[in-house]
């Protein structure tokens, strides 16, 4: 490969031995799109005319959010002591909602640069991502990025990261990708250090789905890294886990636009389209073969993704019913790990329950519902799902909270009046917990247990990264994750604490379903499933929020908040006295008429629950403030 | 005149009606509207449409308003079909309607006299702010032809007129009753605002006091309303006063509604109370009962069967569309039966004379049923055909048209 004559490869006819397959595991902020950014002018894929900030993040989410959602994958040639070499870049979503996705990214390749930021030190879903990596055994290359900030402390963090993955500090990579100070060895390094694919370039061909994104005019297109074998343009392709076969429309690259080639072969990554309308029919994690010469087996690992959060989702203006539903299902096109399915609320109307792999994948598909397809939405709390064993034998499984069977605890008798009451006794009821890790300077340690324990955490360790920094484990009800832990996290650690967290199973709790009754009629977007030491707030906290938030009526009202029959909070609305307009308005009368026309517009767009006209923005108001927060938990 | 302008459609520079509007008129008592838009100072709260002799410019300055009134009036005079049965109200507001001269107030009702007749019977009243009359000004309006005084009070309390920005001394308004009287009123209002920020329920009973201890023979009661825009209404926002709460408002109204009652004065209509039928005001009643009428004046606002329409707002963009011998219109309406049913619904059941039951329909009869149920619809009168709203009914009475429309 020392031939100095040596062409550029071309796509479909490359050498295993000069690929490099990498991605780069890093925080957000920590400036893995930069560095993206400066590898592709220095590979001179994108001259400096067309570059823009972000050029690897399609969607304007990802811009404007900094985070990214769908992996990509570009090929970069890079030249290194004569040698003509091929580097693949493969960037992953970086963020705990997306723990599958990012797994699969990496088994993509065989080495990962890990980029912190020289200011700020490791954060904890880099961690996560970063023992992923080592998992699955690829070469670590160690980076320290923002040296040219006045902040940055390389000293420091290059001891932190070589104690953690066992390195000496020298060979902690030093750059700006900013600048581009650095980023020249860092190609070098990638070359060196990383191996080379080695995959069998003569067996049935096999290729990894790492990514799959819906495109309006040209169907799905599949991103793959070919493990064995060789995909051409012209084959039909099987899906191992569905069985699917389809006619392969397209091989190509991304270079850093798609590229059309002749084939794939051992080692190389790139895209196939094969007129799928539907990701889900192009899983990630999926094994990609040619059905006339079908490999025997598939490439490990694949799973298929499960929804952690669930939520009601509602239009605001019950027309829209039909639209959001043709929303979602364009949405689904690009997005495997959503479901939903239809719900009738007595609340907010018709509407469906969606799930989702976490709070961020919630929060992206509720905005992409509103700003794509201009629709405006309720959301009820997110919630989790819940396994609910009668004394009967039977298994409840619940997704939405008001429906959650009655007679809440073993013994404790049902009131008989929910909806769902199915008969018998609730045995046992099970909930989702999670392992968490959270890294934070050791100052913060009393905090961040104080909080972990008021949620019901089990501490599992502690670990000092070094003398100032700390990794603590806990074990966590997923419900409480997803119920303000991320804002009462920052705030209590001044935003220098960072967490990760996976699923960990299930645990059996003391749980109780508190329902909000309005003059005595139960509200169901408002019940919620709580430990029993909860629901006491809980029910403060919502018929405190509803009093302020629901107008007074021409009678009282009465807010409660009830686990069963028993009434565990209560608040009154007072009743009005006074709703008249008293000023002269001399001979305009018009503006009379349209204010109460207006008043009365208004009064019809409120939802009545019983006899009480509840606004919509009421609903909105008490649903919102419990829910997740906005940029924790992100990386890149 | 309220300060904002509600949209409508185009209305013709010939001020031209629709036909079926004007081939009614004269089947309704018919009344003039002169809107005199002028202030000395701007109270804080105020939101109608007057300015301050600084604020104006071109073609619209107290001097020549007399004229540009007299101008719209021939206007008036071409566009509708005759003089109907002469003019049965007529009504000078503002603004400070006596920042004019009664010699040019005289001449204003000259005008109208030679446009449209007077009916010897007609009411013609002068709003005025308690300093700017005296006994001799208001000699010279009764002089001139004003049969009806309604002075702006607002409050005895000097806390209370001071967030107001009311410059008159407490007693002043007492006085201007007295001084009316013995000019020859017969008629002389005096107009309250309740729920100002720092007004206690004390300060209140004492405001309702004097002024019945002046007795006038009508008193209008108007709770505070903060609009955007005013002065008040940025002190609200900016937390350095309390917004009324309307809790305190309708305690004060219920106060109000006491001592008038116990001093012989009736509500005839929500906000206002009378010593009789004759001491009503007739020409809010015409606004309230459907009547005919054309405002005069910047930002006034007209009805003649079944069309509104409202004048441009700036006396300047007045006086030049006037002086060009354009309708100074800026935008009209015309209604809509749904609309004229909801008016007449709006209007008439705020009245103590009430809305007859035949004016609704099937719907809105089951809910009048329903709202009577619940206490705010006087059962007697119901069975007599009419609705009345009971003392708490007229504090929901939004409620209860919103209910019956």
């Amino acid at each position: 490969m020392s031939d100095p004559a040596q062409p550029v490869p071309k796509p479909g006819r490359t050498d295993q031995a000069v690929i490099r397959n990498f991605c780069i595991i890093a925080h957000i902020d920590h400036g893995k799109s930069t560095l993206a950014d400066r590898m592709l002018q220095l590979t001179g894929v994108v001259e400096q005319r067309q570059m823009r900030a972000q050029y690897l993040d399609r969607m304007d989410i990802e811009r404007e959010r900094g985070i990214t959602i769908k992996s990509q994958a570009v090929r970069l040639p890079w030249e290194h002591e004569g040698t003509n070499y091929v580097l693949n870049l493969i960037d992953t979503p970086g963020h705990v909602d997306f723990t599958y996705e990012v797994s699969r990214s990496l088994a993509a390749c065989e080495g990962a640069i890990l980029l912190v930021d020289a200011a700020q030190g490791i954060e904890a879903q880099t961690l996560a991502n970063l023992y992923l990596a080592l998992e699955a055994d690829l070469k670590i290359i160690p980076v320290l990025n923002k040296i040219d900030l006045p902040a940055a402390q390389p000293e420091r963090y290059a001891e932190e990261i070589a104690g953690i993955i066992g390195v000496d500090p020298d060979e902690v990579l030093k750059v700006s990708a900013k600048t581009g100070l650095g980023v020249e060895d860092l190609l070098n390094r990638i070359v060196d250090e990383i191996p080379a694919p080695s995959g069998d370039p003569d067996a049935q061909s096999r290729a990894l789905i790492f990514d799959s994104v819906y495109d309006t005019y040209r169907g799905v297109v599949t991103y793959v890294r070919v493990v064995d074998g060789k995909l051409g343009k012209r084959e039909r392709t099987l899906m191992m886990s569905t069985g699917a076969v389809h006619e392969t429309l397209e091989v190509g690259v991304i270079a850093p636009e798609p590229t059309a080639t002749e084939g794939l072969v051992a080692g190389e990554v790139g895209y196939i389209i094969s007129g799928v309308k539907d990701v889900r029919q192009a899983r990630v994690g999926d094994t990609v073969t040619n059905s006339a010469k079908p490999a025997a087996e598939p490439l490990g690992g694949y799973d298929h993704p499960r929804p952690m959060v669930f939520s009601g989702l509602y239009p605001v203006d019950g027309d829209q019913y039909p639209d959001l539903r043709d929303a979602l299902d364009k949405l689904r096109l690009n997005d495997a790990a959503l479901v939903y399915e239809p719900e009738t609320s007595t609340a907010l109307g018709f509407g469906f329950r969606c799930g989702f792999l976490g709070l961020l994948h919630m929060e992206i598909v509720r905005e992409r519902l509103e700003r794509e397809f201009d629709l405006s939405l309720i959301s009820t709390a997110p919630n989790v799902i819940y396994r609910v064993e009668m004394e009967s034998g039977r298994e409840v499984r619940v997704t939405n909270p008001a429906e959650f069977p009655a007679g809440n605890t073993p013994g404790s008798p049902g009131d008989g009046s929910a909806k769902t009451n199915t008969g018998g006794k609730i045995a046992r009821v099970f909930e989702p917990i999670v392992k968490a890790t959270l890294l934070a300077p050791s100052e913060f340690i009393g905090p961040i247990m104080e909080l972990c324990q008021g949620r019901r955490g089990v501490l599992g360790g502690m670990d000092y990264l070094s003398p100032e920094r700390v990794e603590i484990r806990y074990t966590l009800p997923l419900a409480e994750i997803i119920f303000d832990f991320f804002d009462q996290l920052k705030s209590r650690t001044r935003g220098y604490a960072s967490l990760d967290y996976e699923p960990a199973g299930e645990q059996e709790a003391n749980l109780v379903k508190v329902d909000i009754l309005l003059q005595g009629e139960p509200v169901d977007a408002f019940s919620q499933i709580v430990h029993s030491d909860k629901a006491r707030e809980y029910g403060l906290l919502m018929t405190s929020k509803l009093k302020e938030l629901i107008p007074r009526q021409q009678y009282e009202v009465p807010i409660q908040a009830a686990v069963g029959s028993r009434i565990i909070a209560r608040e009154n609305i007072r009743a009005i006295r006074k709703d008249v307009l008293a000023k002269c308005y001399g001979g305009d009368i018009s503006r009379k008429r349209k204010l109460l026309e207006k008043q009365k517009e208004g009064k019809k767009r409120m939802k009545t629950i019983g006899r009480v006209d509840v606004p919509q923005e009421a609903f909105v108001a008490a649903l919102n403030t419990s829910g997740p927060s906005d940029n924790d938990g992100k990386q890149k | 005149m309220p300060g904002t302008l509600p949209d409508g459609d185009p209305a013709p520079a010939d001020g031209r009606l629709p036909e079926e509007s004007a081939r009614s008129f004269g089947s309704r008592p018919f009344g003039i509207y002169v809107h005199v838009p002028f202030c000395r100072t701007r109270c804080g709260y105020c939101d109608f449409n007057t300015y301050t002799a600084t604020e104006l410019g071109g073609g619209a300055s107290q001097a020549e308003y007399p004229g540009l009134t007299a101008r719209e009036l021939d206007l008036a005079r071409a566009v509708l079909p005759g003089t109907g049965n002469g003019v049965e109200t007529v009504f000078f507001g503002g603004g400070t309607p006596t920042l004019l001269a009664p010699g040019e107030i005289g001449n204003i009702l000259d005008k109208i006299r030679a446009a449209f007749g007077l009916r010897p019977d007609a009411e013609v009243t002068v709003e005025a702010n308690p300093e700017t009359v005296t006994a001799d000004s208001l000699a010279g309006l009764r002089a001139a032809g004003v049969t009806r005084m309604s002075f702006g009070m607002q409050s005895a309390v000097p806390h209370v007129l001071e967030t107001l920005d009311r410059v008159h001394e407490p007693g002043r308004p007492a006085e201007c009753v007295k001084w009316a009287k013995d000019a020859g009123f017969e008629h002389v209002s005096l107009d309250l605002i309740y729920g100002t920020p720092g007004e206690t329920d004390d300060d209140w009973r004492r405001s309702v006091g004097e002024a019945l201890s002046a007795e006038p023979d009508h008193i209008s009661a108007y709770a505070l309303i903060v609009e955007d825009g005013t002065r008040l209404a940025a002190k609200v926002r900016r937390g350095e006063i309390a917004a009324p709460d309307d809790d305190a408002l309708a305690d004060r109204y219920l106060i109000a509604d006491d001592l008038l009652a116990s001093a012989g004065l009736t509500w005839y209509e929500i906000s206002n109370w009378a010593s009789g039928d004759s001491a009503r005001c007739r020409h809010n009643m015409l606004y309230w009962t459907g009547g005919d009428w054309w405002g005069v004046g910047p930002g006034a606002h007209s009805h003649v069967g079944g069309t509104r329409w409202w004048n441009v707002r700036h006396p300047s963009a007045y006086a030049a569309r006037v002086n060009e011998g354009v309708s100074p219109a800026q935008a009209r309406e015309i209604l809509t039966p749904a609309g004229r049913s909801m008016e007449e619904v709006m209007l008439g059941v705020r009245l103590a004379d009430g809305l007859p039951a035949t004016a609704l329909g099937g719907t809105a009869r089951s809910s009048a049923e329903r709202i009577m149920a619940s206490g705010l619809l006087d059962p007697a009168a119901y069975r007599s055909g009419k609705l009345v709203l009971t003392r708490q009914g007229r504090l929901l009475a939004d409620a209860v048209v919103r209910d019956l429309t």
